[in-house]
């Protein structure tokens, strides 16, 4: 019975590059089904987003030997700024302030575009021994057996596997194909998101204002340039859209505020619908999914990437440590560790965040004054602020080993 | 694939597909087996690497072992050993097993070789292993010397020992009688004995008697919060294992 790989990956976005290159380096074959073509993938204007990379997270890219190439283009977060506020009014004097001195392991994380982590990745997949890479096609079909799984591609070609993963996104076929069913609704908030010019340093400061149609983070890139994700309501981000720069600008202005100094469009404007997303099972027959395939989250916390991450890791710990132990890596028994360490996460991520949106994203007197008492609380007892700082940089939780700066 | 299927009776595979299927389901009849076991073959695939000095991260890290799982049952230690490139032969006193296990190990593509057959009749027919597991078995023998003394005669020189076994402790008559038998309903009521567990100070006696030296023992732990097994230098007092090496040869 010949294998072409141990394991199949569908998604060639961040989350499947990142784990393939992690288990090729454990030792497993891997091989990437990438629906985009490379082109895409390394034009600069294809993805406008920013991450906001959490410190363990930047453990597993360094671990993976990712972060070397890009760590010219992150910007370390020194610190976090949370407001309240409305347009034109300015923050609000109750606010949370934490600081990465609080704590003793570095920066809460790092900002990256995405296209340098694309780019990147690119490269460290095709340097990278056992693991291959293969751009634009597609999965039709995938059955599951005793022994393990075959996907059909759209180029007629089929693989064969012993456990496939789908880190194809909130739409993801694979969780479809699986029959896993997904829970999940739309915010009726549109994200506008672009790189901004400013007059004044940043600091490594990361802002986040609520404001009643949404958040608006202004996230530090190196030099004088922020990561802004403006969320609107649909219709008013989809008007804001469809403004030219400058009238886009007088938008932003009132809302962005003065504090770093005349601000400028850095680059493109780009639109993301947010929404959530969450796939009922992690497990099915030899299939599995990490990142927004499990999980996909309101942006509101930036623990998107980072959520994926632990997936990323902890999966590769239990494959990794399955596959040595001599089990069957595709198995019930396998797998279902997965699921079991990342559910409950997970799901209190999703809570959270969608939570965090409902509290915040509105004019509601009552919960404006609720929320400004409870950051104006947080704000002033330390061990709560350090509490949150850990939680920014993704320290807590049961962390899987390639978070611990220790190898697979 | 290679697989001598000649002692299966086709019209018999259904059966023994679902029989095996029950074996290799992680929540059903075996659930307390699966639970442990990645907790066992850490501590087999150790002991192993140590001893004849294999990279556990390398591919195959067995290739030109031969080992032999004494109370095989559905397959659950031997097809990891298979898989990590040990040349495995599973032994089981119980018939019904043999097929059951060896439709599984078709199905998972490894070339295992069942036998319906003891340890004493192993060792009769001049059969030598660089490794002999008997994990959880040694309490349901009728004669535990008797047995240890086939295994020594089954060891190269330099071979390994593995034995695991419950330890009489009122610790492990809560836990494995009352607690995994009429609590949990994880074993049926009468599966095991309790005056037949030996204690690590008794089998390290039994297992000099036949002639091995016994090297490591360890406790598996198991943690109610975490629902979990875990190794412990310290606690023997429930479920325990040992390693033994044949330096007489």
């Amino acid at each position: 019975m010949n294998f072409d790989s141990d394991i199949l990956i569908v998604g060639g976005g961040l989350n499947g590059p990142i784990l393939a290159v992690a288990l090729a380096k454990a030792g497993h074959k891997v091989t990437v089904i990438d629906a985009l073509k490379e082109e895409v993938r390394l034009d600069a204007e294809f993805d406008g987003r920013s991450y906001a990379v959490a410190l363990t997270s930047c453990r597993l890219l360094e671990g993976i030997g990712l972060w070397n190439s890009i760590a010219e283009h992150a910007q370390p977060i020194l610190q976090i700024n949370v407001t309240d506020g409305r347009a034109g009014e300015g923050p609000s004097p109750f606010f949370m302030h934490f600081d990465h001195s609080e704590i003793e392991e570095g920066p809460m994380g790092h900002m990256i575009q995405d296209r340098h982590l694309r780019a990147a990745l690119l490269d460290l997949m095709s340097a990278t021994r056992g693991c291959t890479h293969l751009s634009g096609c597609t999965v039709t079909d995938q059955i599951a057996d005793m022994s393990g799984v075959t996907v059909t591609l759209s180029d007629g070609r089929s693989l064969r596997g012993r456990v496939l993963v789908g880190a194809d996104g909130r739409e993801s076929g694979t969780a479809a194909r699986a029959g896993i069913r997904r829970t999940g609704w739309g915010y009726g908030q549109t994200a506008l998101v672009c790189a901004i010019n400013h007059a004044k340093p940043h600091e490594g400061t990361a802002h986040q204002f609520f404001m009643p149609p949404g958040p608006l983070a202004i996230l530090p890139l190196p030099g004088n340039q922020s990561s802004i994700v403006w969320s609107e309501t649909a219709s008013q981000a989809q008007a804001i859209h469809a403004m030219s720069d400058a009238d886009y600008l007088d938008v932003l202005r009132p809302r962005f505020g003065s504090f770093l100094g005349e601000i400028s469009l850095a680059g493109k404007r780009f639109t993301y619908p947010l929404s959530l997303s969450l796939a009922n099972h992690l497990v099915a027959d030899r299939v599995t999914l990490v990142g927004d395939a499990a999980h996909g989250l309101h942006p509101i916390a930036g623990q998107g990437l980072n959520a994926g991450m632990r997936d990323i890791a902890a999966l590769a710990e239990v494959l990794t440590d399955g596959a040595r132990r001599g089990e069957d890596i595709g198995s019930a028994q396998v797998l279902s560790r997965y699921e079991s360490w990342r559910r409950f996460d997970n799901t209190a991520l999703a809570v959270a965040t969608d939570t965090f949106n409902r509290l915040f994203s509105n004019d509601n007197p009552l919960l404006r004054i609720s929320r400004n008492i409870g950051m104006g609380m947080i704000n002033a007892m330390p061990r709560m602020r350090r509490g949150f700082i850990r939680e920014a940089a993704g320290l807590t939780g049961n962390l899987p080993r390639l978070m611990q700066n220790q190898p697979l | 694939m290679q697989m001598d299927q000649s002692t299966v009776d086709p019209r018999e595979i259904t059966k023994f597909e679902a029989i095996s299927a029950e074996w290799w389901d992680p929540n059903g009849k075996f659930k307390p087996l699966h639970m442990l076991n990645p907790c066992r073959l850490d501590y087999i695939t150790a002991q192993i690497a140590a001893e004849f000095d294999r990279d556990l991260t390398a591919p195959s890290p067995f290739s030109g072992l031969r080992l032999l799982d004494v109370g095989c049952g559905g397959g659950l230690l031997s097809e990891p050993m298979s898989r990590l490139g040990a040349d495995v032969v599973g032994a089981d006193a119980a018939e019904g097993n043999i097929p059951v296990a060896q439709v599984h190990a078709q199905q998972s593509g490894l070339s295992i070789d069942y036998r319906h057959i003891t340890a004493e009749a192993l060792a009769e027919q001049g059969e030598l292993f660089d490794i002999v597991l008997n994990m959880e078995v040694i309490e349901h023998v009728a004669d535990p010397q008797v047995f240890l003394n086939a295994c020594k005669t089954l060891l190269k020189p330099g071979g390994l020992l593995i034995c695991s076994t419950l330890n009489r402790t009122p610790r492990s008559f809560a836990a494995a009688i009352v607690g995994a038998e009429y609590i949990m309903r994880w074993l049926p009521k009468g599966t095991h004995e309790w005056s037949k567990f030996i204690t690590p100070e008794e089998l390290f006696g039994l297992l000099s008697a036949a002639g091995v030296d016994p090297v490591d023992r360890k406790g598996f732990v198991f943690n109610p919060f975490t629902w979990g097994w875990s190794l412990s230098d310290r606690d023997l007092a429930v479920n325990y294992v040992t390693t033994s090496i044949n330096s007489a040869g």
